[in-house]
C-alpha cells in the first residue's frame, strides 16, 4: 500500500468529517436543518449521486504497487478492478460500440496483399464475425443482460429489506410505505446502480465511449477523472478553511490593527486576478519540479504533487471571500447580548471565540464549502485548458476536453471524448449545485425564518 | 469629497506595494533567476556560461536587493528589485523574455480586449436583469420554478462546452460567422458576434440567479408593500421601485470590474484568436515568459484597485443615503 499526498489528505478529511459528525450528534440546532435536508427530494437525490461519485473517488484513492507486474507502476484499487478496461487499448480512435477503427488503413491480408479498409479492433466486439445486423443485436442483448442482472439484484435486496423491516417493526401500516424523499433516493440509486452495472458489463465487450487518439478507453478516462475533480473540490476547501476561519474571526472580534492588517492582506491577495496568480504560482512550481527532478520518483508521484500544489494555490486565492463573510458575521455577533454577557462574566477571550463565536458562524462555513465545490470542479477544466491546471498525465475532464478540442476540426468529427467528459462533469456539478442549494436552504437562518 | 477620494487613493499605494512585493517574492526568491534560465534554455546539460549569458541578456544578472559593488545610489538601482519591480509603478513594463516591448504590446492589444469584453458585459447585464425581473414578476409559479431549474442546469455546464458547442454549431455547421480571427475597425464585428453571444449565454445561469435573489430580497420590503397598497400594479412597483433600489448593488458590482475589462477574457480570446490582452497572457504562460506574466499581474492589480476606488465613488453618487466618513 502506497499513500500519496492527496490520498493522505483525503483520508484525513474523511476522518475529520467523522469526528465532526460524532461531536455534533444529537445537537438540536444541527438536527433540524439535517432533517430538512433528509426530507428534501432534490437534496436526497443529489446526495445519492454525490455519494456514488465519492465512492468511486475513494476506490481510486487507495494506491498500491501490484506484486506481479514487472514495471514499477503504482495503481489504485479502481485500476486493479478495471484492469481489462485499462489494458484493452486499441491503435487509435474508434467510435463508441464500434468494432472497427475510425479511420481507414491498409490491412494486410493473409496472402500478403494490402487492402484499403477499416481494420477490426483488437478488443471491441472482437468475437463478432463482422455482420452489421449481428452487431446491433449483440449490443442490445448485452444491454438487456446487464440491466436485467442489476435490476434483479436490486429488486431482490429491496424485498429482503422490506421483509426484515416487517419483522422488526410489526406495526408498520403498509408493506411498501416510503416517505417521498426516500422514494426519490431509491429511484435515483436504482437508476445509477443499474446504469453503472450495465456500463461495466458492456465495457467488457465494447468501448462504451470509444477510444481516444492513442487508443485508450474513454470510459476509463472519464471514471479516473472523478477522483481529480473531487480532490480539487474538497482538498482546496480543506486548505483554505483554517486560514479563512482564523483570520475572519480574529479580524471581526478584535478589530483595531489586527482587523486592518487582515483586511490589508486579503485585499492585496484579492486584487491580483486569480487566474494570473494561479498561473504565476504554477509556473514557479513547474520551474521547481524541472530543477528537482530527482525528488519525484515516478510519473504518478509527480502528478500528485502538482495536483496538491494546485489545491494549495486555489486555496490561497479562494479563502478571501469566506474570510470577508466571517469577519462581517463576527462583527455582528460580538455585539450580541450573550457574547457581551460572557465578556462581562470574565470568560477568557479564546473561550468566547471557541464557544460562542465559532459555533454560530458554522452555517456560513458549511454553506460556502458546498457552494465552492462545484465552482472548483468547473475551474479545473478551464485551468487545464490554459495549461496551468493539473499535470497533463493526470486523468481529468479538463485534459479530456483539451485533447478532444483539437479533434473538432477533423472531418468526420471525433465527438465521444467531449461527450463523455460533458456527461460526467455535468452530472457531478449539477448534483453538487442542487445539493448546495438544499444545504443553503436548510442552514441559512434568513431563509429558515420564512 | 475630494478629501475622501485622496484618502482612498493613498490607501491604494500600500496595496500595490504589497502586490509588487508578493510578485517579486514569487518570481525571484522562490525560484532564483538561475532556475528560470535553466527552464528557458530547457536542456539537460547546461553550462554555467550559457546560464550567465541568458541572465545577462535579460538583465537578471544583478543582485536581488542590494548591489554592494556599486557606488552611491546605484547600490539600489542596479538590482533586480529596482530594475524589474519598481519600474512597474511607473508603467514601465520593460522588455519581455523574447525581446518585445511589453508596454507597446499592451497598448496595442488593449482595444480588441475591450471590444470583446464591453459588449459582453452590457448585453449580459441587460439579459440577466430582464430575465431576473421576469422571474420575480412570475414568482411562486411554475414558470419561476422552471426558470430556476433552467438556471441551475445552465450553471452546471462548463464554459468550455459553451464555447466549443457554439463554435461548432454557429460557425461550422450553420456557417453564420467565421470560426475565429480578428480584423481592425468595423470589420471586427462579424468576428465578435459569436464570442459575445457565448459570453452572455455562459453567464446567464449564475447571473439571473444572483439578480433574482437581489430582487426577491427587495420585493419583500415594506416600501414595496406600501407601493402596492397605494394601488400600483405589480409591473409598476417592479420597475419603478424594486429595480431602482436594486440598482445600487448591481451598479457597484459592475463598476468594480469595469477597469478589468481591459484585461480581456483569457479563454474567450484564445479560443477565438482575438489578439487581446487575454490571449497575450495565455501565450506568455504557455511560453513561460515571466516578464509578461509579472507585468500582467501588476496591471491587473492596478485595474482592480482603480475599480475599488470607482466603486466607492459611485456609491456616493448613486445612493444619497451613503455619507462619506
Amino acid at each position: 500500500m502506497i499513500v500519496l499526498w492527496t490520498d493522505a489528505l483525503i483520508f484525513m478529511l474523511i476522518s475529520a468529517l467523522l469526528v465532526l459528525a460524532f461531536y455534533l450528534r444529537g445537537k438540536e440546532h444541527i438536527k433540524r436543518p439535517l432533517q430538512k435536508i433528509v426530507s428534501s427530494k432534490v437534496g436526497m437525490g443529489s446526495l445519492i449521486i454525490l455519494l456514488f461519485f465519492i465512492f468511486i473517488g475513494l476506490l481510486d484513492s487507495v494506491h498500491f504497487k501490484p506484486t506481479d507486474t514487472k514495471n514499477n507502476e503504482i495503481i489504485s484499487l479502481l485500476d486493479a478492478w478495471a484492469t481489462p478496461l485499462r489494458e484493452h487499448t486499441e491503435k487509435t480512435y474508434s467510435a463508441p460500440f464500434a468494432t472497427t477503427l475510425y479511420s481507414k488503413e491498409i490491412i494486410l491480408l493473409a496472402d500478403g496483399a494490402g487492402q484499403w479498409g477499416y481494420p477490426r479492433l483488437a478488443y471491441g466486439g472482437n468475437y463478432l464475425n463482422g455482420a452489421e445486423s449481428e452487431h446491433l443485436i449483440d449490443i442490445l442483448k448485452k444491454i438487456a443482460n446487464g440491466f436485467a442482472q442489476s435490476a434483479g439484484l436490486m429488486v431482490f435486496s429491496l424485498l429482503c429489506y422490506l421483509i426484515i423491516r416487517r419483522k422488526v417493526q410489526a406495526q408498520q401500516r403498509d408493506f411498501f410505505y416510503f416517505s417521498s424523499s426516500v422514494t426519490v433516493s431509491l429511484i435515483v440509486s436504482f437508476i445509477i446502480i443499474s446504469m453503472a452495472y450495465t456500463l461495466i458489463h458492456l465495457s467488457g465487450y465494447y468501448h462504451v465511449f470509444g477510444t481516444d487518439k492513442v487508443g485508450e478507453d474513454v470510459f476509463y478516462q472519464a471514471i479516473k477523472s472523478i477522483r481529480t475533480g473531487l480532490v480539487l473540490g474538497t482538498l482546496t476547501t480543506l486548505i483554505m478553511l483554517p486560514m479563512a476561519i482564523i483570520f475572519g474571526i480574529l479580524a471581526g472580534f478584535f478589530r483595531g490593527w489586527i482587523d486592518d492588517l487582515i483586511q490589508y492582506i486579503y485585499t492585496t491577495l484579492n486584487s491580483i486576478p486569480s487566474v494570473l496568480l494561479i498561473a504565476a504560482s504554477i509556473l514557479m512550481v513547474q520551474v521547481y519540479m524541472v530543477n528537482h527532478e530527482q525528488d519525484f520518483t515516478s510519473v504518478i508521484v509527480r502528478a500528485d504533487v502538482r495536483l496538491l500544489f494546485l489545491c494549495l494555490i486555489l486555496g490561497v486565492t479562494n479563502w478571501t471571500g469566506l474570510c470577508r463573510l466571517l469577519r462581517a458575521e463576527t462583527l455582528k455577533l460580538r455585539e450580541l447580548e450573550y457574547v457581551q454577557a460572557a465578556q462581562a462574566l470574565g470568560v477568557k477571550q479564546g473561550m468566547i471565540l471557541f464557544r460562542h463565536i465559532l459555533p454560530n458562524v458554522m452555517h456560513i462555513i458549511l454553506i460556502s464549502v458546498v457552494l465552492d465545490f462545484s465552482a472548483l470542479v468547473l475551474a479545473e477544466a478551464v485551468l487545464s485548458y490554459i495549461n496551468i491546471g493539473v499535470d497533463p498525465t493526470t486523468y481529468s475532464w479538463g485534459n479530456m476536453i483539451n485533447g478532444a478540442r483539437l479533434e473538432m476540426a477533423r472531418e468526420p468529427i471525433v465527438w465521444w471524448s467531449l461527450s463523455a467528459a460533458f456527461v460526467f462533469m455535468f452530472t457531478l456539478v449539477l448534483a453538487a449545485n442542487l445539493f448546495a442549494d438544499t444545504v443553503h436552504e436548510a442552514f441559512d437562518p434568513r431563509r429558515n425564518a420564512e | 469629497m475630494i478629501q475622501y477620494i485622496i484618502r482612498r487613493f493613498l490607501y491604494a499605494i500600500p496595496l500595490l506595494l504589497g502586490v509588487n512585493i508578493l510578485t517579486f517574492v514569487l518570481f525571484f526568491i522562490v525560484n532564483s533567476p538561475d532556475d528560470m534560465a535553466r527552464m528557458q534554455l530547457g536542456q539537460k546539460h547546461i553550462t554555467e556560461q550559457s546560464i550567465n549569458n541568458w541572465k545577462h541578456q535579460h538583465g537578471y544578472d544583478l543582485p536581488l536587493l542590494w548591489n554592494a559593488e556599486k557606488q552611491g545610489e546605484t547600490k539600489i538601482t542596479q538590482t533586480i528589485f529596482y530594475q524589474k519591480s519598481v519600474g512597474l509603478f511607473l508603467f514601465r513594463f520593460g522588455v519581455s523574455d523574447s525581446g518585445r516591448n511589453i508596454g507597446a504590446d499592451i497598448k496595442e492589444r488593449m482595444w480588441p480586449s475591450l471590444a470583446l469584453a464591453l459588449p459582453t458585459l452590457c448585453v449580459g447585464l441587460l439579459v440577466d436583469v430582464t430575465f431576473a425581473l421576469l422571474m420575480v414578476l412570475f414568482r411562486s409559479s411554475y414558470l419561476e420554478k422552471a426558470g430556476i431549474v433552467l438556471c441551475v442546469t445552465l450553471m452546471s455546464i462548463s464554459s468550455l462546452f459553451y464555447i466549443i458547442g457554439g463554435q461548432f454549431f454557429m460557425a461550422k455547421i450553420l456557417k453564420l460567422v467565421p470560426i475565429s480571427g480578428y480584423d481592425d475597425g468595423l470589420a471586427a464585428i462579424k468576428f465578435l458576434v459569436l464570442p459575445v453571444l457565448i459570453g452572455v449565454f455562459s453567464g446567464v445561469g449564475s447571473g439571473v440567479r444572483w439578480y433574482r435573489t437581489l430582487f426577491i430580497e427587495e420585493v419583500e420590503k415594506d416600501y414595496v408593500r406600501t407601493a402596492r397598497a397605494k394601488g400600483l400594479t405589480e409591473t409598476q412597483t417592479l420597475f419603478l421601485h424594486v429595480l431602482r433600489n436594486a440598482l445600487i448593488p448591481i451598479l457597484t458590482g459592475v463598476v468594480v470590474i469595469l477597469p478589468l475589462l481591459f484585461m480581456g477574457s483569457l479563454i474567450m480570446e484564445s479560443f477565438f484568436s482575438i489578439p487581446g490582452l487575454g490571449s497575450y497572457t495565455i501565450d506568455a504562460i504557455n511560453s513561460q515568459d515571466f516578464a509578461i506574466v509579472r507585468a500582467m499581474v501588476f496591471l491587473g492589480s492596478v485595474l482592480y484597485v482603480i475599480g475599488l476606488l470607482l466603486t466607492d465613488i459611485s456609491y456616493t453618487l448613486v445612493d444619497p443615503r451613503v455619507r462619506l466618513s
